[in-house]
């Protein structure tokens, strides 16, 4: 897919381009399901629809070479959450990106994690 | 906790640390943990103010799904039905020694906006409401929420500037809160005021887990 011309008019004004038009439409993420601290990093595999990688899609694998959390990928891209969502599963589904976890993903985070927290925090 | 093997990739890696410097992590078979905290309230409470007190806040863009409930509330007229709108949310993130990054998100306090919520609060450590005396009303669809889901949480009071003070004991009738339910007052403006806010929550989250 090509990527849609874009236009500015100042650089506090964004791209002049629907942001859905960066996802071929696309609203949801195919596949992985992605939390705003799921770490992501580059797998440093080479995928065969790398050459048709968008701009966003190369500067986020990119990024990814150090680990990064959605949350950060998304400010620093300056891009709708959905839209890096989309993008990145899309990186995902290509064994390009993959999760960086330590525990299963849970509802909360284990005790010991928030003990170490906790400390963390006085240590300030 | 089990130990994941060191990853050889992250050996090199780098974090700023809070206050700039640079700290390697790689040595750490923990690092790289990120854990989130939610800070709910209504506008204008100071969510950006108190994130910005202990941390580099960062906007997020997200996007809202206008519904025909919300277009009763905003002006809509003249605007296509099903259109949606950015919302601007902000982030704030502290990075520790010891390689876990605790991330601060503020999110805005009405009830059109829990469609968010459900999906932030997932693993999250907990949430601070962040109330303001003279608008109390503004925390009740916020400390709903928590409470229908347990979600570990406590009442943060933004003591403004001339704002009247208040007894706790009167703030938490107010609120109807449970009687495990800290309320601590605070100056958003203050680092170790909020320091105090996370550090109560954090505690709260400990105790409720074990309980």
């Amino acid at each position: 897919m090509e990527s849609p011309q874009e236009r500015r008019i100042g650089p506090a004004a964004g791209p002049l381009v629907r942001p859905y038009a960066l996802t071929g439409g696309r609203t949801r993420p195919q596949g992985i399901r992605l939390d705003l601290v799921t770490v992501l990093i580059a797998t440093g595999a080479v995928s065969d629809e790398q050459a048709r990688m968008s701009r966003h899609q190369r500067r986020l694998l990119e990024l990814c070479r150090t680990p990064h959390t959605l949350a950060d990928l998304t400010a620093e891209m300056n891009l709708p959450l959905g839209v890096v969502q989309v993008l990145l599963a899309d990186l995902h589904r290509q064994g390009l990106v993959e999760e960086h976890r330590e525990a299963p993903l849970a509802a909360r985070p284990d005790p010991l994690l928030l003990k170490r927290v906790l400390d963390d925090l006085r240590a300030l | 906790m089990t130990s994941a093997p060191s990853d050889p990739r992250l050996a090199d890696s780098t974090m700023a640390t809070q206050n700039g410097q640079e700290a390697t992590v790689g040595e750490q078979s923990n690092a790289h943990i990120a854990l989130k905290i939610l800070i709910a309230g209504g506008f204008g409470v100071g969510k950006t103010t108190l994130v910005g007190a202990i941390s580099e806040v960062r906007p997020l863009r997200t996007e809202e799904q206008l519904t025909d409930a919300s277009t009763g509330i905003d002006d809509l007229s003249g605007i296509d039905r099903k259109s949606t709108t950015t919302v601007a949310m902000d982030f704030g993130r502290i990075t520790f020694p010891d390689g876990i990054t605790l991330y601060l998100f503020g999110t805005p306090g009405q009830e059109r906006f829990w469609f968010m919520w459900r999906d932030m609060v997932y693993g999250a450590i907990g949430a601070v409401v962040l109330a303001d005396t003279r608008r109390l009303a503004d925390s009740f669809s916020a400390i709903d929420f928590f409470e229908h889901r347990n979600t570990p949480f406590i009442v943060a009071v933004n003591c403004f500037d001339g704002a009247k003070r208040h007894p706790v004991d009167k703030i938490r009738k107010a609120l109807d809160l449970a009687p495990e339910t800290p309320v601590v007052m605070c100056d958003v403006r203050q680092r170790d005021s909020v320091k105090n806010v996370l550090t109560t929550l954090v505690q709260h989250a400990l105790n409720t887990d074990t309980r």
